[in-house]
């Protein structure tokens, strides 16, 4: 099977690509990227080919494959909120070609089997490369360290404890230094649970109006703050999970300016929405960290702007009606954005936050820097992941066309511009929006 | 506006008052344990020219209450607009009282249901008596007046309009064509 | 005139047109509590549900009188919001109420925004009797309705409310409720039960009862909740008490007409000296009498109609 990408504007920030240019694609691989291919070239091969196809995408944008590195997929455990075929539909829908998922299943991704079975679930559905995070601690209870080496070897990419922080100070240490010493990312939610215990919106006027409990923007500092001081100690990476305070960019923005070798996601959401849009207890606005004010909305776009802020990533969270049909305070936490996160995105772009090469580095070349996968390229060799982006494309959300199994969005009836037509993984059409309006 | 007709004016309205508290006294035979009580708004001015009436006919000062009907309507929750609920004040039991009701139209009767429904919430009246400035007629139920000003035949799109000094700055009963 | 909202959630969404409707008419079912049979026909076949899945007697009790004195049948469901959680969720629990066909549903619940739940999965008319932290719109109502018996009108009186401000309903409901009506509001406690930028809700606010409480024409206390001790907001009853307890002392402080109000219920020789609450000028007992009369107010002002 041959692919012939014909006349999409590709960007690929990996190699400072931003042209018209076609890309040839054969077994799965990129064989051939450049201006005016023809079907007979690709590789050399000689012969006409009647088995390559060819699909003109003029006044398409052509990028690496998106990569979501922080997504939760619910299996195994809560099957009833997500799966892993039904999340991985979800991410293809929304353009992503790789995901990382959060450990926080039931059981916690602390072993080797569970990592095992998330990979094979995974391949079972093929629509999405599916790289599992495991816990950093046994049972994300915070108190003795996962096998990370067994882990690694089991396929995990990375660490988490995500929901919450590692709270003993010295077991993170030793996390990142176990973790540094075998090339693996330890990724860092921030939040001091003293300080956020019982809240459930951020510390600000509208949670004084509201009369519901606060989390104050420091319980996400502090924590940031930690984490940076002991990975500049330790002179290990670390990665901050879902950014949303200005503190917190700060904070990172300094260290990066010290040489600390910490990088930093954000998630659609904390630069689009406010805690403004809790006014109507509406629980789909119901998110941890929680939704901030402008002023921390502003801070993240400068961080996403200016380099602070490396990543951005969905936290896909998919909760249920169950889950969130109940009292404010009651409801789980978060959103799904799986298959709303390009669009949102595409919007810093509209509004002169990023370029569009900009963007896609964030969506793409960095998480998989950070992750240490060899994707987020367009490069001659590697597996052909290619997400192909209509710009102009006006949709509507509607929730009930969505993948994923959970509808909990707040973005449902939301007008957006542009969108995912189609994702192409390891070679293979994952997703087609022509197909999907026939 | 055109078709309005004044059918009481002044002197009319006053002559009509007079001859009624008259008719009262004679009726209860003096005015032994007699209380007006006045329907809002336009029979608690009424009540009260009745009363002094009374005053400078007998020489007494006979208690006078204020009865709203609001709450005793039968069409008060048929909407989510209510007419605005006045005070009621009684200043007594009404136990063993004769109670002269007063109110400026008697038409369908059931401003005068819902008032009785109220005084009996009051006491045990010794009798309820009835008195109107205008009859207008199209009683809707059971109902008659014993003291009348005027009855004044009028078919179901006219209006009956009735002017107080101490509510309109005049006093005159008016009949209208109603749009 | 008429309420232009199908539920009554808080004072926030009410008009100043609104305010003065339902106070013009809870003074006028004043007169029908004085009576010796104290009730009146009005919602005679209409069903009240009093739906307090949060501990409350004097509320549940003045809406029950206040439903019964308007002919309405009251039903009582009490529980405390645990149990709720366990079994049925808050939706459910409305939806069978809704299939048994109430008029008016009152709730009180210890989350902020439940009664918004309610309001938007019934079609009857919600009432808030109290949620969480967030308003307690009745309780506002009834101390406008006591402060303008007491004092002829509400606009440029001083307000101090003193105590837990972050915790607290009244507190909120009474700032919207207070400034809308053109008073001016102090509210005072320690900076551990001051809930950040409360100054944006057009209000003063201060760390210490006497200063909140010079020149007040009325100080409102606030109830201690005395299980918050544990979240170390004061360090301990007699710090409090001495410090932020209106006694005989501190109160010269105030106007010499000052009057004293409370929500109820208090927590005598804490926030108020015993010899405060039963004071002349403490007008916590009439409060409790126009709570009635609100309620009146509200059920019949929401009740009918389509």
């Amino acid at each position: 099977m041959k692919l012939l990408l014909k006349a999409g504007r590709v960007i690929d920030p990996s190699q400072n690509i931003d042209a018209l240019m076609d890309i040839a694609i054969q077994d799965a691989k990129i064989v051939q990227i450049g201006p005016n291919l023809s079907e007979g070239q690709t590789n050399g091969r000689k012969g006409p080919s009647s088995k390559t196809k060819t699909i003109d995408l003029t006044g398409r944008v052509v990028v690496p494959g998106l990569i979501d590195m922080h997504t939760h997929l619910r299996e195994p455990g809560f099957e009833y909120k997500e799966t892993i075929e039904t999340g991985s539909l979800a991410a293809a829908a929304g353009g992503f070609t790789s995901i990382a998922c959060m450990p926080n299943t039931q059981p916690v991704n602390d072993n080797r089997s569970i990592t095992e079975f998330i990979k094979r679930k995974a391949a079972l559905a093929g629509r999405v490369h599916v790289y599992p995070i495991a816990a950093i601690t046994i049972e994300s209870a915070g108190r003795s360290l996962t096998d990370f080496r067994d882990l690694q070897d089991a396929g995990a990419i990375g660490f988490s404890d995500d929901g919450k922080s590692v709270l003993n100070s010295a077991l993170m240490r030793r996390a990142l230094e176990y973790a540094s010493s075998i090339d693996m990312p330890v990724i860092c939610h921030c939040e001091d649970p003293q300080l956020s215990a019982g809240g459930s919106m951020n510390e600000g006027f509208v949670s004084t109006e509201l009369g519901l409990a606060p989390i104050p923007a420091m319980a996400e500092d502090v924590m940031t703050a930690r984490d940076i001081i002991i990975a500049e100690y330790t002179r290990t990476a670390v990665h901050i999970a879902h950014v949303s305070t200005a503190g917190s960019v700060e904070f990172i923005r300094s260290a990066k300016k010290r040489g600390v070798k910490v990088t930093a996601e954000t998630a659609p959401h904390y630069f689009t929405l406010t805690d403004d849009s809790l006014r109507d207890f509406n629980t789909f606005y119901k998110v941890n960290p929680p939704l901030r004010t402008k002023e921390d909305l502003e801070a993240v776009k400068e961080g996403l702007r200016d380099g602070t802020v490396d990543v951005i990533a969905s936290d896909h969270a998919p909760h249920a009606v169950t889950d969130k049909d109940v009292e404010f305070e009651f409801a789980a936490s978060g959103m799904i954005g799986l298959e709303t996160s390009l669009a949102l995105s595409l919007k810093l772009v509209d509004d002169g936050i990023l370029t569009l090469p900009q963007l896609i580095q964030k969506m793409s070349f960095n998480p998989a820097k950070i992750l240490k996968i060899p994707k987020g390229t367009l490069q001659v060799g590697v597996d052909a992941d290619v997400t192909v982006i209509d710009r102009e494309k006006i949709w509507t959300v509607d929730c009930h066309q969505f993948r994923s199994r959970s509808r909990n969005s707040p973005f449902h009836g939301r007008r957006m511009k542009g969108k995912a037509v189609m994702t192409i993984m390891g070679g293979e059409i994952t997703y087609d929006e022509s197909q999907n309006n026939a | 506006m055109a078709n309005q007709k004044v059918v009481m004016d002044a002197d009319g309205i006053d002559r009509s008052l007079t001859r009624i508290a008259y008719e009262i006294i004679e009726k209860n035979k003096g005015v032994e344990s007699l209380i007006l009580v006045g329907i809002r708004t336009g029979g608690v001015f009424l009540a009260q020219r009745l009363r002094e009436k009374i005053l400078k006919i007998e020489g007494v000062e006979i208690p006078m209450g204020i009865l709203d009907i609001t709450l005793y309507r039968d069409d008060v929750l048929k909407t989510q607009k209510k007419p605005l609920l006045g005070k009621t004040d009684m200043p007594s039991s009404l136990d063993n009282k004769k109670v002269i009701l007063v109110d400026d139209v008697l038409f369908t009767g059931r401003t005068i249901r819902a008032a009785m429904d109220a005084l009996i919430d009051f006491g045990r009246p010794k009798l309820i008596q009835l008195s109107v400035l205008v009859d207008r007629g199209h009683r809707e139920l059971p109902i008659r007046a014993d003291f009348v000003g005027k009855n004044l035949p009028s078919s179901l799109w006219e209006a009956v309009t009735v002017h107080l000094t101490e509510k309109t700055g005049r006093d005159e009963v008016v009949i209208e064509e109603s749009v | 005139m008429k309420l232009t909202q199908k539920d009554l959630l808080g004072i926030k969404d009410l008009s100043v047109e609104e305010i003065n409707l339902i106070l013009d008419t809870a003074e006028s079912f004043i007169e029908v509590s004085t009576r010796e049979i104290k009730k009146v026909p009005t919602l005679r076949g209409k069903t009240v549900i009093n739906l307090f899945l949060e501990a409350s007697t004097r509320t549940r009790t003045s809406f029950e009188i206040a439903g019964k004195r308007l002919s309405a049948d009251t039903i009582n469901i009490s529980s405390s919001t645990s149990s709720i959680v366990k079994g049925e969720t808050l939706i459910d629990t409305a939806k069978n109420l809704e299939a048994m066909n109430p008029d008016i549903i009152v709730i009180r619940h210890s989350a902020a925004g439940a009664p918004h739940i309610l309001a938007k999965t019934v079609k009857q008319s919600v009432i808030n009797a109290g949620d969480g932290a967030h308003e307690h719109p009745t309780q506002a109502l009834l101390d406008l309705m006591t402060i303008r018996s007491k004092k002829g009108q509400i606009a440029g009186l001083q307000v101090a409310i003193c105590g837990d401000i972050a915790h607290s309903r009244v507190a909120r409901s009474n700032i919207y409720a207070l400034t809308k009506m053109g008073a001016s509001v102090t509210v005072a406690g320690p900076a551990t039960m001051m809930p950040r930028y409360i100054e944006q809700m057009g209000v003063k606010a201060c760390c210490k009862l006497e200063d909140a409480i010079v020149d007040a024409d009325i100080i409102m206390m606030l109830r201690i909740q005395l299980e918050r001790q544990t979240e170390h907001i004061f360090p301990s009853l007699r710090e409090y008490s001495t410090y932020f307890g209106l006694n005989r002392k501190n109160i010269t402080l105030a106007k010499d007409d000052v009057l004293i109000m409370h929500p109820g219920p208090v927590n005598r020789g804490i926030e108020l000296a015993p010899d405060i609450a039963d004071a002349p000028f403490s007008i916590i007992l009439d409060q409790v009498t126009n709570g009635v009369a609100v309620r009146m107010a509200l059920l019949y002002l929401l009740t009918g109609g389509n």
